[in-house]
């Protein structure tokens, strides 16, 4: 079976996890980002690839950096952007997710840019286009339950790469709540991808996958393990929204165990970087003091990821 | 054909600019080749002004017939493009879409008080109401269609035109 994220061609027809996402199509994906990054500094912020096409930010599940960063890249490709707040819309008066679409294409949409709490729904959106012969219209996942959040994963890579220049010499550790986190899920598909030697996951054993050393990583049960000689920090938000049942005795314990500080990160190499997908919890998986730290690259996080999304859409959008 | 050779062309080309530009005259070369030569004018000329470059990539009319291109450069435009006295170069002009391309991206940097363009060849076949400022030779039948110009650069940087059967 083809990949369902290529089209016969072997191009990017929609992209909905970067597990199994080809190496050459994710490199692309960061080599086309690189000059993107550079129209936010010009007088007219805008690039005409994706003019008079319309695009669709359907968010099933609430998000406001996610969803603006799609609509500025959207916007500065010179797209028609449409924020659908599908929560309080349709949905609630029973309308079927593929009944939504069909809706939508029949106002003449040529991309979705989906968020949904259920895995697997972008990806199901994305079969019924071509179930239907709509090959023409493109799918984005923001995220969808526990599954994938491609963008945040190239994002993350593309700013691995501009600090660290290169994959196969780095330690990276992924730190926090693994099990709730499809962000996790897609830093480790890229970052095994792109050939990066030792990926390690440090967490509570309650807040990591059962099976997490299948997924090419190796686990450390404490943080001084974890973080000794790393290149890279990647923290996790808890999600205290996706938890049901005790998996944490407090959020303040947590903190005192898992917790990024200057001390634990001391622990890391002296040029180490550190990341988080936002939105942080200060005083839970991350000190303010490291938040605001000389090491921290979260900010630069939100900048790159509107060139990675441009990116994303204007390859989609080219055919 | 015989084509001349690139560099006597560059000499030409350069002399033909002399009189029309000045210190602060500023030049953007149109990836990949009009960068060489860009370049080599910015030296000949003396000129101050940083050289700018452009990859038209994100601003071509075929985008959605040919996609995008794999591997796209950027564009660097080290001046302030306000009031400034412009020049845009490139080694082959032919049907003139990759000028208005260029032409259209400046724009979105500013308002030039001028834009000059100059190029080694024209090779004619233009599909665009577009014509170079400065142009070394211009080929006195057009080029047929499938045959392509280009400005090629040695380890050494010494720049040759050459001609492809496509």
């Amino acid at each position: 079976m083809r990949n369902p994220q290529l089209n016969k061609h072997g191009e990017l027809q929609h992209l909905l996890t970067l597990d199994g996402l080809p190496r050459g199509i994710i490199t692309q994906i960061l080599d086309t980002a690189a000059p993107f990054t550079e129209v936010a500094e010009r007088e007219v912020k805008k690039l005409p690839l994706l003019r008079g096409k319309s695009v669709f930010n359907l968010f099933f599940e609430n998000s406001t950096r996610t969803r603006t960063t799609f609509e500025i890249a959207a916007k500065r490709l010179s797209a028609d952007v449409i924020n659908l707040n599908v929560a309080t819309s349709s949905t609630k008066k029973g309308e079927t997710l593929l009944d939504t679409v069909d809706n939508l294409c029949a106002m003449h949409a040529d991309m979705f840019v989906v968020r949904h709490e259920s895995s697997g729904a972008p990806h199901l959106i994305a079969q019924h286009l071509q179930n239907t012969g709509r090959d023409h219209i493109h799918v984005v996942n923001a995220g969808d339950g526990r599954h994938a959040h491609p963008t945040q994963g190239l994002l993350d890579m593309y700013t691995i790469r501009h600090y660290k220049k290169e994959f196969h010499n780095l330690t990276v550790a992924i730190v926090g709540d693994v099990l709730h986190s499809r962000v996790a899920r897609s830093q480790i598909a890229a970052l095994t991808t792109l050939g990066v030697p030792e990926v390690r996951v440090i967490g509570p054993r309650t807040l990591l996958p059962t099976d997490v050393e299948k997924m090419g990583v190796r686990y450390c049960a404490t943080m001084e393990e974890g973080l000794k000689g790393v290149d890279v920090v990647m923290m996790l938000r808890l999600q205290n929204e996706r938890m049901n049942g005790a998996l944490l005795p407090s959020p303040q314990e947590f903190f005192k165990v898992w917790g990024l500080t200057a001390d634990k990160l001391a622990l890391a190499k002296p040029d180490a970087i550190v990341m988080h997908p936002g939105p942080m919890n200060r005083g839970v998986e991350i000190d303010s003091a490291v938040a605001d730290g000389n090491q921290a690259v979260i900010l630069p996080q939100v900048t790159f990821g509107i060139a990675v999304r441009m990116a994303v859409m204007s390859m989609l959008g080219s055919h | 054909m015989h084509l001349p050779e690139a560099e006597q062309l560059i000499a030409t080309l350069a002399d033909k600019m002399r009189p029309q530009v000045t210190p602060e005259t500023c030049l953007v070369g149109i990836h990949t080749g009009g960068v060489w030569l860009a370049e080599r004018l910015h030296a000949l000329l003396g000129l101050s002004e940083p050289l700018g470059s452009i990859d038209v990539s994100f601003y071509r009319d075929d985008y959605s017939a040919k996609g995008l291109h794999p591997q796209p450069r950027g564009s660097k435009i080290p001046f302030d493009v306000e009031a400034a006295h412009i020049v845009i170069v490139d080694d082959v002009l032919y049907t003139g879409r990759t000028t208005r391309a260029a032409l259209n991206e400046l724009f979105d940097y500013g308002r030039p008080a001028r834009v000059d363009l100059a190029v080694l060849i024209d090779r004619g076949g233009r599909e665009l109401p577009i014509a170079a400022s400065f142009c070394a030779l211009t080929l006195p039948t057009p080029l047929p269609a499938g045959q392509n110009l280009q400005l090629e650069r040695d380890a050494s940087g010494a720049l040759t035109m050459r001609l492809i059967h496509a």
